[in-house]
């Protein structure tokens, strides 16, 4: 152990909440999208999942809303080393989605796409079991652009880079890709309790 | 090369940059070895890492202290120095009010004390010194675009290179002394005699897209999102490809 000298620290939470290495944002929520926040209408937005699935589909606006609603309310980790406790966003389960087009059994792993481009793999795991959302709801609130309005995909047991904001679909495959940060040097999965950070931890 | 999916969409992100992402896993050991004060507010902390492998300019590395009792608090922070030989890099931090890390920074850190860091991180953000750049940054955001200015310098590169410096006041206004013709600072509180006072606008931006290189600018912005948000507006409105506008948000 490297001890810094004369270095103490914030007072010590015991909060199991905390993955290793992270500190409690707060009311803070920290935007960190590395493009221009598009302009993108709740009208002009497509949500598609294809790939390795029976019946590829795209859905429109209207059309996500009319699956049955979903909560999550917990906790956000992002990379950086903030979190944030209690958030409540409100969507659709992605397995809603995903039961619609019907993954292959081939499909193993996922790259989610935002309307900007931006990219992120996932394994299906990780987004299957009511474990992820796409979501338009922050605190009863539309979601904000720049964190990701009108929809962005949730998958809040991971780094928050994996949550793709402005998503615009997923595309199932039977082998990972990496997507935008990963081609970066981050990690593929990214799961803060395990402390995957960057590729190799 | 791994293959990877390309989204059709109607947005861009920027390209990539490749890096190498050798070093990126591997804490190392670092130690001050110099304290210089830049504004009231900012100072810039010489690190030896003996071990550094390089970086480009505006990638960042990731920081560690570790207390007694194990404790540990990890930052990001953008390098402010130009890539050299020299065995070291600069950062240049806020001291952000009840900053765990940033305070110790600025009330206890001097020259010997030894902490970790791990990096370069990040190609995104890079600037290889290849394409004429146009830097927007406001308050610390400067930071990584000076590694970018200083790069330029360093190595008598003539390819263009533009940079905008939002900050309240001159006496807030990091690396003042070394700016030279390529910069322009926009005070937002107060000014010198004769300078305007006023937030960052098109007047700033649209002259230099008006008047781009061959081949156009690669656009680098960093600061708050609050000002990212408002100079990437003010570069898509000038006409700005929005796959050519890279952000680093601090956050």
């Amino acid at each position: 152990m490297n001890v810094t000298r004369g270095f103490t620290g914030r007072p010590r939470v015991d909060d199991p909440g905390l993955p290793p290495g992270q500190y409690d944002a707060g009311d803070d929520w920290p935007v960190l999208s590395a493009e221009v926040t598009p302009e993108l209408a709740p009208a002009d937005w497509t949500f598609r999942v294809d790939g390795l699935v029976e019946e590829p589909r795209t859905w429109n606006w209207e059309q996500a809303r009319g699956l049955p609603d979903s909560v999550y309310e917990g906790d956000i980790h992002c990379v950086t080393s903030w979190s944030k406790f209690g958030v409540r966003f409100g969507g659709v389960s992605l397995d809603a989605f995903l039961h619609v087009v019907r993954p292959h059994v081939a499909a193993t792993h996922a790259v989610a796409y935002s309307h900007t481009g931006y990219t992120t793999n996932l394994p299906l795991a990780d987004l299957t079991g009511g474990r992820a959302w796409i979501a338009w709801e922050y605190d009863g609130q539309p979601l904000a652009p720049e964190h990701g309005g009108p929809a962005r995909l949730l998958v809040p047991h991971l780094y928050f880079w994996k949550s793709a904001k402005w998503i615009a679909g997923i595309r199932l495959l039977d082998h990972d890709e990496p997507g935008f940060w990963e081609q970066n040097g981050y990690h593929a999965r990214g799961n803060p309790w395990e402390e995957q950070r960057y590729s190799g931890d | 090369m791994t293959e990877t999916f390309t989204p059709p969409t109607r947005f861009a992100v920027p390209g990539r940059i490749s890096v190498s992402n050798r070093a990126a896993g591997v804490w190392q050991n670092a130690t001050i070895t110099e304290i210089r004060r830049e504004t009231p507010h900012a100072a810039t902390f010489r690190l030896a890492v003996p071990d550094w492998q390089g970086h480009l300019p505006g990638q960042h590395l990731m920081l560690r202290l570790t207390a007694g009792d194990g404790y540990v608090a990890q930052r990001h922070y953008s390098i402010a120095s130009a890539p050299d030989a020299s065995g070291h890099v600069e950062l240049t931090l806020d001291h952000v009010e009840g900053g765990e890390v940033s305070g110790w920074f600025h009330t206890v850190a001097r020259p010997g004390d030894r902490l970790e860091v791990r990096g370069p991180l990040s190609g995104f953000f890079a600037w290889p010194g290849d394409r004429p750049a146009l830097l927007i940054g406001a308050g610390s955001g400067v930071v990584p675009l000076m590694s970018m200015v200083r790069h330029h310098r360093a190595r008598g590169l003539s390819v263009p290179l533009r940079l905008l410096v939002s900050a309240r006041g001159p006496e807030e206004l990091i690396y003042a002394r070394e700016y030279g013709a390529e910069t322009t600072p926009v005070f937002t509180r107060s000014a010198p005699y004769g300078v305007p006072v006023g937030r960052m606008a098109a007047a700033h931006v649209v002259p230099l897209l008006a008047d781009q290189p061959p081949g156009g600018w690669e656009a680098y912005v960093c600061g708050s999102n609050g000002f990212a948000e408002h100079a990437s507006r003010l570069l898509v409105a000038a006409g700005q490809p929005v796959e050519r506008i890279r952000i680093e948000r601090f956050g």
